[in-house]
């Protein structure tokens, strides 16, 4: 199969959206080749997804923005060009449309008006293509994996034969295996087809071995048209004269050092005041607490106590978890203060639904969750499933894989003081320990915000900083940096360091080795029983 | 990297046990390993498009004529004998097609409940007619009480048992297939509507996890109701997100737009359907002659008796 390469060109480009008062991005300059392999970067906010929507077309008409400039593919305007660019997104679960493996597979060529032997034909090509060959037509999509489902709408868009072919971060969901098989699978595609590719990815080594070049977008100014396009060129050149600028904007530039963040490290952690703040948070968050200053300090001393006696602060006795059916059966794991766990295996193995339970929040199927006595409310009261909402305040916090389930307020700064207010602090005082966590997560210029219009990133941070500004002993955290770019990831290791030398638990879902490595955490790997 | 240790934590389970941490530095990383069910890996069963070999072969539009055309005019008879002859002969067809009685039953059970309901209020404040036999405030019993009672429970199941079968494995798609290329509705809305559709499964697990959070954050206290209304109303500011970002994909797939779409798949009416309907139609042709013949038949809506 093989398809016309398209031609990409933008000449003064911009966009503004209708709800926002400045341009996402202007000025963008470029001329992409037929046949080009494209990795565009930039700083989270340099507008890199507009512009892949824009040149996808789906940015809408003029009810939804302003345009400047123009953007065209193969000399038309990119919002004309139906059919001749196809997207691929981050989210696997919003771009499966049909119930059905190949009429999803299909649903383009519909739309493009392709007579249906072609439709069918093109099918079975793009699904060999992209590895799923195997798999009947008929089979329903709801249980595919993350990387069955990215190269199922990679075999979608490829059975459009577009020209251009546009990836926007397709991995950023995925377990290092799916990221592995939508690699294969593109690198597959645009050697067969030979279409011009444009990719956008926060780690950049992913795709490196795929692209011939690399452009990077800066942040747009709003009084000047500076910004658009800061470098451009050969992987090589670009990383060698904007690596720096690049990793300071959040890309993960190849061969860049992993910072250190392992236990005992504390002259790397003292050089971020996060852990003094931390501390500093802490105290004052509980001064006028359910609890006084002086129990918390007897708490602290305690739990030290309890880990100078190597006693876990959380535990889990013959554990079988799972939401109905158990998943794993007769777990017997032990949590300590001042150290980092992180779950890890293969996913869909069911680490989210153990970080609940562990969370207490989902009741175990068998055995308990235990947590030690100096923590518990009361100490024949150790399970935490069984404790009151209030009561998981300044012991146990979760923070969710999805940082939108967990937003329950209408302001970034009032969704932070929830916490502090829930455990009996006046609103001053709330709003006071929430400004303190703003400040440090770097999110205070948006205290009047809503949350819902954060950025990925931004959203993440907040669903991180409203949990801590609840003082847990234990945080339970679901992917703390699935998505993230280099800078906010950076941000969070430090973070989960210095909670960590706090003499906090916590405990990770991640697929992240890098992370793991660079807390030098404890790994708890979830393995599937081989099937007799 | 760190050193690991493999310890397998199984059935009959023990804990990992810690030395005391003198030093901090030196703490190794111990890596464990949790064995969980393997994943279901298996090729889904094909789900059959219905119970019925034969409702099977119909096109899912048909199924839905043809359930209008077995209840339409059952509605307007109100006698035992007409209601009984149709329920009768339905539970023969679908033998004949290949359902059980039994199954009938089973898969049905909702029906014979809300029966049963119009048979209770039926019985105790129907109109009435004849003798009265007891009554006690607004409930009143009289000689006509029972029959009619009867009548209309067994005409509550005449009417929805076939429509349940009929639905039952009905293909979302292929419904939307047969309503675009048989009944010329908009593809834009009806197969936005069920891109749409899918999206529920997603939306029960956004709903958990919203709960959840809230009882994590200390907002799990309060009163349920209110609770509810804020869980709520964040599952309606997801449900639009995920709704943008389906319309986002189905745009880029070229959906939406006025151009001529082709269809991948066949949806056309055959032989077996107009005999489908055909058949449909038989049932309360039959018994409503059957209560003309034997002169049970009473018009509904006219009230007399």
């Amino acid at each position: 199969m093989r398809v016309e390469p398209a031609a990409v060109e933008a000449s003064g480009w911009g966009w503004r959206h209708a709800t926002r008062k400045d341009f996402a991005l202007r000025a963008v300059d470029f001329a992409i080749r037929p046949g080009e392999r494209v990795l565009l970067l930039g700083a989270s906010g340099a507008g890199k997804s507009t512009l892949m929507a824009g040149l996808a077309g789906v940015l809408g008409g003029d009810e939804e923005g302003e345009q400047e400039g123009s953007l065209t593919i193969d000399g038309v305007d990119a919002r004309e060009a139906r059919g001749r660019v196809g997207l691929v997104l981050q989210d696997p679960d919003s771009q499966i449309i049909l119930e059905r493996l190949g009429d999803d597979a299909a649903f383009g060529c519909e739309n493009l008006n392709v007579p249906r032997e072609e439709i069918w034909q093109r099918v079975r090509e793009s699904l060999d293509l992209v590895g799923l060959d195997a798999l009947d037509l008929r089979r329903s999509t709801r249980h595919l994996s993350g990387g069955q489902r990215q190269r199922l709408a990679l075999a979608g868009v490829l059975a459009m034969k577009p020209g251009l072919l546009l990836l926007d971060e397709p991995t950023a969901n995925l377990d290092p295996a799916g990221v592995q098989e939508v690699h294969d699978a593109v690198r597959e595609v645009i050697e067969t087809t030979g279409q011009t590719m444009v990719v956008v990815e926060h780690h950049i080594d992913v795709w490196l071995d795929l692209v011939d070049r690399v452009i990077v977008l800066g942040r747009p100014d709003a009084d000047s048209l500076s910004g658009g396009v800061i470098a451009d060129g050969t992987p090589d050149e670009v990383f060698a004269s904007m690596g720096d600028v690049l990793a300071e904007g959040g890309a993960w530039v190849p061969g860049r050092a992993i910072p250190n963040y392992r236990p005992g490290t504390r002259s790397v952690t003292a050089s971020g005041d996060a852990e003094a703040a931390l501390a500093d948070g802490n105290k004052e968050s509980l001064s006028a607490g359910d609890r006084s200053a002086g129990d918390r300090s007897a708490d602290d001393a305690k739990a030290v106590a309890a880990e100078a006696a190597g006693r876990p602060v959380l535990s889990c006795h013959n554990l079988s978890f799972g939401r109905g059916t158990a998943l794993g059966t007769g777990i017997d794991l032990d949590f300590h203060a001042g150290e980092v766990t992180a779950l890890m295996g293969p996913n869909g193995a069911g680490k989210s639904t153990f970080a609940l339970t562990l969370a207490g929040l989902l009741q175990p199927i068998d055995g308990q969750v235990l947590v030690a006595e100096e923590l518990a409310p009361s100490p024949n009261r150790r399970e935490p499933v069984h404790w009151k909402s209030r009561e998981l305040l300044g012991r146990i916090g979760m923070v969710f894989q999805e940082p939108e389930h967990q937003f329950a307020a209408n302001f970034v700064r009032d969704e932070v003081s929830i916490g502090p207010k829930s455990m009996g602090q006046s609103q001053d005082e709330a709003y006071r320990t929430a400004d303190r966590m703003l400040e440090r997560m770097n999110l205070t210029r948006f205290a009047k915000a809503n949350p819902y219009t954060l950025s990925g990133g931004e959203k993440r941070r907040l669903s991180v900083a409203s949990m801590l500004a609840a003082a847990p002993r234990i945080l339970v955290m679901d992917e703390p940096t699935f998505g993230q770019d280099f800078r906010t990831w950076t941000e969070m290791v430090r973070l989960i360091a210095a909670i960590r030398d706090h003499g906090s638990c916590v405990i990770m879902v991640t697929h992240d080795e890098a992370l793991v490595d660079a807390l030098g955490a404890r790994r708890v790997m979830f393995q599937e029983r081989s099937e007799a | 990297m760190s050193e690991s240790v493999s310890i397998r934590v199984t059935g009959t389970g023990h804990g990992k046990q810690h030395g005391p941490a003198s030093d901090a530095a030196v703490k190794p990383a111990v890596s464990d390993v949790v064995t969980v069910s393997a994943q279901d890996t298996r090729e889904d069963p094909l789900k059959p498009a219905s119970p019925s070999w034969f409702v099977a072969k119909v096109n899912p539009v048909s199924r839905i004529i043809g359930a209008l055309l077995l209840c339409i005019p059952m509605f307007f008879s109100l006698d035992l004998v007409s209601a009984t002859t149709a329920l009768g002969i339905e539970f023969v067809l679908l033998w004949i097609g290949g359902v059980t009685p039994w199954t009938v039953c089973r898969r049905t059970w909702p029906v014979w409940i809300a029966a049963l309901g119009s048979f209770i209020s039926v019985f105790l404040y129907a109109k009435v007619s004849g003798r009265i036999l007891w009554s006690v405030g607004w409930i009143v019993i009289s000689e006509g009480s029972f029959p009619l009672a009867l009548a209309t429970a067994i005409r509550v199941a005449a009417i929805a048992v076939p429509g349940v079968i009929l639905a039952l494995g009905l293909d979302p798609t292929d419904l939307a297939d047969g309503l675009v290329e048989i009944l010329h509705f908009s593809p834009r809305f009806v197969y936005g509507g069920l891109a749409g559709m899918r999206m529920f499964t997603l939306l029960q697990d956004d709903w958990r996890a919203l709960g959840l959070s809230q009882r994590s954050r200390g907002l799990g206290d309060g009163n349920a109701i209110s609770r509810a209304l804020s869980q709520a109303f964040g599952l309606l500011v997801l449900s639009i997100r995920r709704a943008t970002k389906l319309a986002t994909a189905m745009e880029a797939r070229g959906f939406g737009s006025d151009a001529p779409r082709s269809q991948a798949r066949i949806s056309q009416l055959k032989a077996v359907d107009w005999l489908f309907y055909a058949i449909c139609l038989s049932v309360p042709l039959i018994s409503l002659g059957v209560a003309i013949a034997t002169g049970h038949w009473r018009l509904a809506f006219t009230g007399g008796a």
